[in-house]
């Protein structure tokens, strides 16, 4: 049972992905993206991370992806060029996504971490909850915690700057 | 299912994610090839915290999720700002940084 529910979260993953970078439209690319997310959100259940996967599906597959489709309906969904400044470019980039590819496999496989070939250890039923995630990031991550809601803030206010009317003004006067 | 399988998958979907980023023009779905490496690398930690039995890799993976929508934000705010002032939105000719 498990394998199957691997398999099918895996395959809606990859096409998901492969979608995403063969599909013309930007807009359809969006929602392949949703779907790659919420495939990645099983194999997180999975992995019996549950909090991991409520924060996936919520924060990313929901508020991040309707930033995305906002964007796209305001940007509109043009088509790319047929112009390429580097010639042989979508044929060289295939083999180079390979060669990451393997050589990222053999990097892992070939380490000497003995437990690759497990399920990991028996953890207890609370692995990964709400509760075990925030007694981590309150207790031993606070810094990085305090440090990534600055970062947050920065970001509100940088997108704020960013894409202010203000700015069009300077450039119409 | 063994940890390995988790890893090459996430190392295939970065792969895909790196050949989007070298073949598209749109800076829009450079930003969504971008997505897809970050969850890569999410996926391969928390395989790696479950492969280890411990909680922490699980939010290392949510502080990527905090740092991968700082980005998008950014990013789609750049978008906007350059559609706003009619540039064309092809990276190949955005080569110039002065406006």
């Amino acid at each position: 049972m498990e394998a199957v529910l691997f398999f099918a979260a895996a395959l809606g993953a990859l096409s998901g992905a492969v979608g995403v970078v063969a599909l013309r439209n930007p807009f359809y690319g969006v929602l392949a993206l949703i779907v790659h997310l919420f495939s990645l959100a099983v194999l997180f259940l999975l992995l019996s991370a549950a909090f991991v996967a409520a924060a996936q599906v919520v924060v990313y597959a929901g508020a991040v992806m309707v930033l995305y489709v906002f964007v796209v309906a305001y940007v509109g969904g043009d088509t790319e060029s047929a112009w390429e400044p580097i010639p042989g470019q979508r044929f060289l980039a295939p083999l180079v996504g390979a060669a990451l590819f393997v050589e990222l496999s053999i990097a892992v496989l070939g380490s000497s971490l003995l437990a690759l070939g497990t399920e990991g250890p028996d953890v207890e039923p609370g692995f990964g909850d709400p509760a075990g995630i925030g007694k981590l990031l309150l207790e031993d991550f606070l810094l990085p915690f305090e440090a990534s809601s600055i970062l947050l803030l920065l970001a509100a206010v940088g997108a704020v700057v960013l894409a202010g009317r203000k700015g069009e003004e300077e450039s119409a006067s | 299912m063994n940890i390995e399988w988790y890893i090459v998958l996430s190392s295939l979907l970065f792969a895909v994610g790196a050949m989007g980023i070298l073949v598209r023009r749109s800076p829009v779905v450079i930003l969504l090839c971008l997505e897809l490496m970050l969850n890569a690398g999410n996926l391969a930690l928390v395989a790696f915290s479950r492969m280890v039995g411990n909680q922490e890799g699980q939010v290392f993976a949510i502080v990527v999720m905090v740092v991968a929508a700082c980005e998008v934000v950014i990013g789609l705010g750049l978008i906007v700002a350059i559609f706003r002032r009619k540039l064309p939105l092809d990276v190949d000719q955005l080569r110039e940084l002065r406006g």
